[in-house]
């Protein structure tokens, strides 16, 4: 009886190891993937309903975004803020928090970095620059670090505060750059005064995108490093995974929620900086170009970790860059793109909602432990 | 042979209902064994028995939630069989639960409305409500109809909880803990009502309950149930509480304490004036002169919901203190995780699926959630994935826990594995002082024996162990000293040889 039990569990151990290696592998990788392909047919009846052929579509959409060396450096140019703008949801996400107002902290930030050019323009390029990211980071951290401080100590839910205060940041960013901040010299389009050639950021030499791209991705797997390798990161997964266990652990719960909200928002403020040193050249209206809220999309694509928002950034950045050659080939509105983005999402939604039901070490291994 | 009614329509009087060698049986456990009980028209029978006695399977079984493995069930003399739920609505029996089932939002009169099985679609708010006026007018007791039952109080819920069973038709009602949410005062106006409904023959009640004052003021007659079996009851008038109380119990003398090392150390644990509100924020919690010293183990028994997941939520900081303090070794002590560790403290909360371990990460990683960050008296910055690995294969060894694999979530194992990895994790290592609370709940034996013999071997090795349970037999076999613990604060005291049980029941049921 023994005996028979130990070849059992031995069998089953041998099994459950080819299933386990395969869940771990495929699980994570297919359910995006088939959301992704799903929100592309559901998209695709939406095109054939007003009369337009899908397959000219994502021809287009791929020609625009990943098509051409220059396609490519339009995406890689988008893909910049989305990469750090997904962090701000992801990192949070991982200790169960959803965040979704990045938005308003990479508004801010540009801001900062923007006003810290007006007041301060006399340094030398490398401190000034440093400066304008001192400056969007802690703003940024403070935006959103406020709000996992306002949901530890006052129990206030996170995803209502983070959305309502990005409307707020918003309306704050249009007062400073239509008032106090304002150059004179901008007329048609209130911005502050433009920031000097110095503490302007420029290209990576060769691929003809700004630095953003480098800082985004660096940021991506510093990300993945902190989260998966450090017992900061394994802490933030605990409290995640079950905060009852982490506070019975005496874990500081309430300290890495803010910490990690706050690490968010450095990086979406930083994203407002680049926006502003590396494209715009000023703070102004621009910056509120819905970068947080495809940066939701993404990290949900991702799966919150690091590494997959890369991949997953360039897809929406090309998405995102195909948005003016759909509108004039194809003669569809501005809007389709984002009609497109969000078919993806709420497909990306429902396959996070399956992924407990669909379990790949079933399909492996044999039915009836004993 | 089953013999359905001949008619379909319930009779206007109350029922008898009868059991008759009702058994259920989950795999090889007997959750309820050869029960056969009898309840008279019109009688308010209460069932009497510890957690896990098998209350709530029989009534579960009568009400048709559970199908029995066998035994049948009878109604005024006639063999009756109850598929579901719906069926024993039908035959006029309901049930009202320990929590409210009622739809807050909605007035009292509209929550009566929508529960008939025959509501309309389209409902003609004007015939119901004279409908409705009609049958109150022959209620004993009134419910304001017109407000939202969620501005209702508690009391009142529970009578709107009645009034829809007999608003239904109901004429056998099983009331399961139907005061455990309610004030004293609420309470025994609710069983006043009930009381006086079975008195004049509309109604016949069936109460589960742990409290012997509720018993003894309003009950015609007593059944206990024990580990599954009817070992017992009567007229109530014939009955004493610790007789009673003795038959809930059983003859505990049998339970032998487990081998242990006589041991006297120094106080480990303290807690000296610690106040804190309760869970509903009604009542304090109040822990005075509690002191555990080292090779001890002090058992807290209590029926649930006594102050006993407060105090555990004191101990493991969950909850702030008001009031007074808690010392380890004699220092203040705030439960951080530096202190937990300096003072080699470790915790088994109770269900540790939900409240030692995070469901969707592995067996490894779980194992790991205590010493990930600490190594040679440094505090680590990198998360090292190897030691990890090794510590859990080697504990998952010795504990024996059984998993597909150490990257498996831990979700995926059953109960006792889930437990067994959390003892691996906590127990590694010196430990001095043990907080425990209801270690073996809903595990089987083998494991139970388990685990026992671990916080044993924790106790003989010099750990002090503070262990809160709602099982009585495991508090008398770990216990060296044994406490009761009654609405919120410490009520008796006693060393465990030489226990007088009845003594401890009549406490556990908060009657001195």
């Amino acid at each position: 009886m023994t005996l028979q039990a130990d070849l059992a569990a031995g069998l089953a151990a041998k099994q459950s190891s080819v299933a386990d290696y395969a869940g771990r592998i495929l699980q994570p990788l297919f359910l995006p993937l088939a959301a992704v392909v799903a929100g592309m047919i559901v998209f695709s009846g939406f095109l054939l309903l007003v009369g337009k052929s899908p397959i000219d579509f994502y021809m287009i959409v791929y020609k625009a975004g990943f098509g051409t060396s220059f396609s490519w450096a339009n995406t890689l140019a988008r893909a910049a803020p989305l990469l750090l703008a997904a962090l701000c949801v992801a990192l949070p996400a991982r200790l169960g928090l959803v965040v979704i107002g990045g938005e308003g902290a990479i508004v801010l930030g540009g801001v900062a970095a923007g006003t810290v050019g007006m007041m301060v323009p006399g340094l030398p390029g490398v401190l000034g620059i440093l400066a304008m990211a001192i400056a969007a980071s802690v703003t940024g951290a403070i935006w959103i670090g406020g709000i996992g401080a306002l949901r530890h100590y006052r129990g206030v839910n996170e995803t209502i505060s983070s959305l309502l205060l990005a409307y707020i940041a918003i309306a704050l960013m249009n007062h400073l750059v239509e008032g106090p901040l304002r150059d004179p010299a901008s007329l048609n389009k209130p911005s502050t005064v433009p920031l000097p050639e110095a503490y302007r950021i420029g290209e990576i030499p060769g691929i003809g995108v700004h630095w953003g791209l480098a800082v985004g991705i660096v940021a991506c797997i510093l990300c993945w490093v902190l989260i998966e390798r450090t017992t900061w990161g394994f802490a933030a997964r605990i409290v995640g995974g079950n905060i009852r266990a982490a506070q019975v652990q005496g874990l500081p719960a309430g300290l890495l929620m803010i910490g990690f909200t706050a690490l968010g928002g450095v990086f979406a403020g930083l994203a407002g900086m680049f926006e502003v040193a590396a494209v715009h050249g000023s703070a102004n209206a621009s910056l509120a170009a819905g970068y947080g809220y495809t940066g939701i999309l993404i990290a949900f694509l991702a799966r919150h970790n690091g590494l997959a928002v890369i991949p997953a950034a360039i897809l929406f950045a090309g998405f995102e860059a195909s948005s003016g050659l759909v509108q004039r080939r194809l003669g569809l509105p501005d809007a389709t793109i984002v009609v497109f983005e969000g078919m993806i999402f709420i497909a990306i939604l429902l396959s996070d909602a399956l992924q407990d039901k669909i379990d790949f070490r079933t399909l492996f291994r044999i039915r009836g432990r004993s | 042979m089953k013999v359905p009614p001949q008619d379909n329509r319930i009779p206007d009087r109350a029922l008898a209902v009868s059991t008759h060698g009702m058994t259920m049986r989950f795999a090889n456990f007997y959750a309820l064994r050869d029960a056969s009980i009898t309840i008279a028209a019109g009688s308010f029978h209460v069932l009497l028995g510890e957690n896990g006695a098998g209350k709530s399977t029989l009534v579960k079984c009568m009400m048709g939630f559970y199908r029995p493995t066998s035994g049948q069930i009878s109604i005024d003399g006639q063999e009756v069989d109850i598929p579901d739920p719906r069926a024993a609505h039908e035959l006029g029996l309901g049930m009202v639960y320990q929590h409210f089932t009622l739809v807050p939002s909605l007035t009292a009169a509209e929550n009566l409305v929508i529960s008939r099985a025959d509501a309309p679609a389209r409902i003609d708010w004007k015939t119901e409500r004279e409908g409705l006026a009609a049958f109150m007018e022959k209620m004993p007791f009134k419910v304001p109809l017109g407000i939202p039952v969620g501005r209702l109080a508690a009391g009142e819920k529970q009578k709107l909880e009645l009034l829809k069973q007999l608003y239904l038709g109901r004429r056998f009602l099983i009331l399961d803990e139907p005061t455990s949410v309610l004030t004293p005062a609420e309470a025994d106006e609710l069983l006043g009502m009930v009381r006086g409904l079975t008195e004049a023959g509309e109604l016949t009640c069936l109460m589960i309950s742990h409290k012997f004052r509720e018993v003894t003021a309003f009950a015609d007659e007593v059944s206990v149930l024990r580990r599954g079996e009817h070992v017992g009851g009567g007229k109530v008038s014939d009955l004493s509480t610790s007789e009673m109380a003795a038959m809930m119990i059983g003859d505990k003398e049998l339970v032998r304490p487990a081998a242990r090392l006589p041991f006297i150390g120094k106080p480990v644990l303290e807690m000296a004036g610690a106040k804190a509100p309760d869970r509903s924020g009604l009542k304090t919690i109040e822990i005075d002169g509690l002191a555990v010293k080292s090779g001890e183990v002090v058992g807290i028994a209590g029926v649930s919901g006594n102050g006993q997941m407060e105090l555990m939520e004191l101990l493991t900081g969950q909850r702030p203190l008001e009031k007074g303090a808690i010392r380890v070794k004699g220092a203040a002590y705030r439960a951080s995780r530096e202190e937990a560790r300096r003072f080699n403290v470790r915790y088994l909360p109770e269900e540790p699926l939900k409240n030692a371990c995070a469901p969707k990460m592995t067996v490894a990683e779980n194992i790991y959630f205590r010493d990930f960050d600490f190594l040679g008296g440094k505090t680590q910055f990198w998360l090292d994935g190897r030691r990890m690995k090794q510590e859990a294969g080697r504990l998952v060894g010795e504990y024996k826990v059984k998993t597909a694999s150490l990257n498996a979530p831990i979700a995926s194992l059953s109960g006792g594995n889930v437990q067994r990895a959390v003892l691996a994790r906590e127990f590694t290592g010196a430990v001095d002082l043990l907080v425990i609370a209801n270690p073996c709940f809903g595990l089987d034996f083998s494991a139970v024996a388990e685990i026992r013999a671990r916080i044993m071997a924790a106790r003989n090795a010099g750990a002090a162990v503070l262990l809160i349970s709602e099982d009585l037999d495991e508090i008398l076999e770990l216990s060296d000293r044994i406490l009761v613990m009654s609405d919120g604060h410490i009520a008796y005291e006693t060393p465990a040889e030489g226990a007088d049980i009845g003594e401890i029941g009549r406490h556990m049921a908060g009657h001195h």
